[in-house]
């Protein structure tokens, strides 16, 4: 069962990965393309018994940060690709695909022989509990800290994208 | 060293307090708006040479007194300078016989030219500031004499060897808007500098041979101690000196003398490289007085007496010395016969008597050479004041075909100046008389130089001679008529006291020197023993050569000297006093050989043209515009810019796209080769 | 998991993070090169979660949560950004903003 949800998201969020980068229309082609790969990146977390960090992409990244996106092109509204001449250069392309599948072929044969075993994690492991209790406990200087910086980042971002009225 | 030192720290105020005097006036004129009050100028310039004076008698008298001969010096060391490994030189002063009889005459007879500046200087309104600056540099010279000759050892020597050509450059060339003086100021310097080499190479030279038989040192003491070790080694000289005598061995010593003997030839001004000192004579009368008469120049003899320990075993050197000398002497008093600017002929007549000191000294009569130092630095002086005293007189003017008559109209000088010419011709009982007389008389007996009786001849030729020209320069200058022009012999007046005060005091020392070194011969005619005290106070440091002669050959080898003289003086007479005319007769039965004297020889010219010319061509053509132009501009100097410069605008430049994605490119490679060398290395 | 090691969540990792990569270099939109580096960070977190699990210790964890809102701020500070580039150059092509060039 595992197994097969694990070929299903991983191949999803490859695709779905290709499809932001490769989209050749509207960035909100790419935007779209973006939540999928999320999603399914999220479905892969969970496999992971990392179940309080597969909700938080959820909530955040496909919920709030593409979502914001989507917002800001919309706000620029945008027409087709947003650019003059060609998207990909067609080098890059060639190279990068190149890259791309060539390391693929590459890992997949490298992955044939590999088999190692997955320890063994008590039940707790990675739920919103056990993360709730060490984020507040040992790492809570780290979640002020974040608390600061995700205040200095909406200041900036106010300040940054006012319209000069004056 | 071995021996007990005695320690004193009142040396270092002796150069020290012209040097302070010479930094406050020099940094006033630097950093200052105006000029010191002439008052303060001449309490500090005087004050400092006369306090040194002072404390230097002081010394002097305890180091006589107090100290037993067999280890009469002071020793004042201030810090180690150098300390490498085994070899420490220290900035440290000597007061010992020799170097106390040198510290006197310098502070005494530099106390008096600087009182006499004042009154000199004082209408000097040529430079503004040049009262001052005179003074300024006047003190440093002072500072760096005395450095010279009270130093410990040869790098403190040096420093003071330097310093006095630097001052003397600066003095020389002290009028320097005029460029004539400059150009003189400049050949002095570039001709000492010559000698310096020599010096420096001799310096290196003993330092080195000491080092390697284990004494590494540059002390006068320690190097006369252990003088024995370098006294039989040689040096070979290489195939294309196969030319000189002795080849292909010669002694080490010998070679190191040699070439420090260069070095005195060229601050004492002897053949080859006395060319300056007649051009030194565009500085202003005091400096002549001081610089290139009393003192300066006799640093050479003063070094060669400080070696005498390295001389004495270096024969060949030593003959090398005397015959210069005597050369010298003889060749520089033919040319003063000719000449016409009474500054030329009194440097003429230096560079000839700094032939006899070397004479003296070449022959191993060291005590003879400073004695002759002293009587000279006191009358020459004294002429050399004198003569400027008539310059002001004449309202600057130096030609003595356009002098005469001055006796009426200065009479102050006109006593004075005949004090002087009296001493230098070696008439009795005068100071020049008896340190000349010795000087000759240890000629004679020198068996050991080869030639000697030569060189005792040219000794008393030069002495007719150097008694003919110098009275030729009095007569013209003070008797007769006068010949000058209406309204200079108008404004013909007698000097001030500041000028007079120090003539006199000269005058008085040229009648009276010469009993320091009255020969115990003489001494004993009046019941006095050892009375050549200056001969029995040096004889410790020295390594002069005793001679044992009787009165019978000593009065009458004086005799002889004495008739030569008083010959030179009727002569002189003769020629311009009473028969006036006789004179352009017999320059035109000679015109030839007259010509050439009075253009000394064209030995200028020669060096212009065999040396100075070539060199100056070669530097220009080859030195300065393919080396330094071509090569050091051209290729290092802009060549590297250009190759810069062309690299980025050709190429670097177009690494900066200013696009972001390009940028991360680079960075995404760089980090992947990284990661990649990372992960092989482990 | 059956016949799936820590290794095939690596290897999906390192696929999207060049996949990222790609998107961040050969894109002209702004707002796409941006995408591609959120897909990038995804990547990395995969990465951590997959070691972290591996290892069974729960700071991988952490880690990627703490990345995320470090993400969240960056997206929202650099839409801002674009946001105002897009207004004063009224263009959304990267290669516009070159003026820091030769």
């Amino acid at each position: 069962m595992r197994t097969a949800l694990f070929w299903v998201f991983s191949i999803s969020a490859v695709a779905s990965a290709l499809g932001v980068v490769g989209n050749l229309r509207s960035p909100i082609n790419s935007a779209l393309s973006l939540v999928v790969s999320m999603l399914a990146l999220a479905g892969l977390y969970v496999l992971l018994e990392a179940q309080f960090v597969g909700l938080i992409q959820v909530m955040v990244y496909a919920g709030a940060i593409v979502v914001l996106f989507l917002f800001v092109i919309m706000l620029l509204n945008l027409r087709g690709s947003g650019t003059r001449g060609a998207e990909l250069q067609p080098i890059m392309k060639a190279i990068g695909s190149l890259v791309v599948f060539g390391s693929t072929l590459w890992l997949v044969r490298t992955l044939a022989a590999d088999r190692a075993p997955w320890p063994d994690v008590d039940a707790g492991f990675g739920t919103t509990r056990a993360m709730g209790e060490a984020l507040y406990t040992d790492y809570v200087l780290s979640v002020q800290v974040a608390g600061v910086l995700l205040l200095a980042g909406i200041v900036a971002a106010v300040v940054l994208a006012k319209k000069k009225v004056d | 060293m071995v021996e007990a030192v005695t320690e004193n720290a009142a040396l270092r105020w002796i150069p020290l307090l012209p040097l302070i005097a010479a930094a406050i006036s020099g940094a006033w004129l630097v950093f200052g708006r105006r000029e010191l009050p002439r008052v303060a100028v001449i309490a500090l310039a005087c004050g400092a040479p006369i306090a040194s004076f002072a404390i230097a008698v002081v010394q002097v008298f305890a180091l006589a007194t107090e100290l037993p001969a067999d280890a009469r010096f002071y020793v004042d060391n201030l810090y180690t300078w150098i300390s490498a490994g085994d070899f420490h030189a220290e900035l440290s002063f000597l007061l010992d016989p020799l170097s106390a009889v040198m510290v006197l005459v310098v502070t005494g007879v530099g106390s008096l030219i600087h009182v006499y500046s004042v009154g000199y200087m004082d209408d000097d309104h040529r430079d503004d500031r040049g009262f001052q600056r005179f003074f300024a540099y006047l003190n440093l010279f002072m500072f760096s004499m005395l450095m010279l000759v009270l130093g410990d050892n040869l790098l403190v020597m040096f420093v003071g060897w330097e310093g006095v050509g630097v001052c003397s450059y600066l003095l020389i060339g002290f009028w320097y808007l005029d460029d004539y003086n400059a150009k003189c100021g400049q050949k002095a310097f570039v001709v000492n500098r010559i000698g310096d080499f020599g010096f420096l190479l001799g310096i290196f030279l003993l330092f080195w041979s000491f080092a390697q038989a284990g004494v590494p040192t540059v002390e006068f003491r320690e190097m006369a101690a252990n003088v024995g070790l370098l006294a039989n080694q040689t040096v070979e000289l290489p195939a294309w000196l196969s030319f000189l005598p002795g080849y292909p061995n010669w002694g080490l010593l010998t070679l190191a003398c040699l070439c420090l003997f260069i070095g005195a030839a060229g601050k004492s001004a002897q053949i080859p490289l006395y060319v300056w000192l007649p051009d030194a004579m565009a500085g202003p009368t005091p400096v002549s007085a001081l610089i290139h008469a009393a003192t300066m120049v006799t640093a050479g003899v003063y070094m060669v007496c400080r070696m005498s320990f390295a001389y004495s075993l270096a024969p060949g050197a030593m003959a090398t010395v005397a015959w210069i000398g005597a050369l010298t002497a003889f060749f520089a008093a033919t040319i003063g016969l000719a000449q016409t600017d009474i500054k030329k002929v009194l440097a003429y007549s230096t560079v000839s008597q700094l032939g006899y000191m070397f004479l003296a000294a070449g022959v191993a009569a060291y005590s003879s050479a400073i004695f002759h130092v002293m009587t000279h630095a006191f009358f020459k002086a004294l002429l050399f004041l004198a003569a400027g005293s008539v310059i002001l007189g004449m309202h600057h003017e130096q030609d003595i075909t356009k002098m005469g008559g001055l006796r009426r109209r200065m009479p102050v000088t006109w006593a004075v100046f005949l004090v002087g010419v009296l001493a230098i011709s070696g008439v009795p009982p005068f100071s020049g008389f008896f340190s000349k007389d010795e000087i000759l008389l240890s000629v004679n007996l020198a068996h050991g130089i080869p030639g000697h009786e030569w060189l005792w001849l040219i000794g008393l030729a030069t002495a007719f001679l150097t008694a003919f020209y110098m009275f030729r320069l009095y007569y013209l200058v003070f008797t007769g008529e006068s010949r000058a022009d209406r309204h200079t012999q108008e404004h013909i007046h007698e000097s001030g006291n500041w000028i007079l005060f120090p003539l006199v005091v000269l005058a008085v020392l040229s009648v009276i020197g010469g009993f320091f070194g009255l020969p115990d011969a003489y001494g004993e005619l009046f019941g006095v023993e050892e009375s050549n005290s200056l001969h029995h106070f040096l004889q410790p440091v020295v390594n002069a050569a005793e001679h044992h002669v009787d009165h019978a050959t000593e009065f009458g080898l004086a005799a002889i000297t004495t008739v030569v003289g008083l010959a030179g003086i009727a002569l002189a007479t003769l020629l311009y006093y009473w028969r006036r005319d006789l004179v352009p007769k017999l320059v035109q039965a000679i015109q030839p050989l007259y010509a050439l004297v009075r253009d000394r020889y064209r030995i200028d010219e020669l060096y212009d043209a065999a040396i100075v010319r070539p060199l100056a061509g070669l530097s220009r053509a080859v030195l300065a515009r393919i080396v330094d132009q071509g090569l050091i501009d051209g290729v290092l100097v802009n060549g590297t810019a250009n190759f810069v410069r062309a690299t980025a605008d050709g190429a670097l430049k177009y690494l900066q796209t200013g696009q972001a994605q390009s940028y991360l490119f680079a960075m995404l490679l760089g980090g992947a080769l990284l990661i990649a060398w990372l992960v092989r290395g482990a | 998991m059956g016949d799936i090691s820590p290794f095939h969540f690596q290897v999906v990792a390192a696929l999207i993070f060049m996949i990222g990569v790609l998107g961040v270099l050969t894109r002209r939109n702004m707002i796409v090169v941006f995408m591609c580096i959120e897909l990038m960070l995804n990547a990395a977190n995969l990465s951590l979660l997959g070691f972290s699990r591996e290892i069974g210790n729960d700071q991988g964890q952490i880690l990627a949560f703490m990345v995320m809102v470090v993400a969240a701020v960056e997206v929202a500070v650099g839409l801002a950004i674009i946001i105002s580039l897009v207004r004063n150059r009224d263009t959304m092509d990267i290669e516009d903003v070159s003026q820091l060039k030769w």
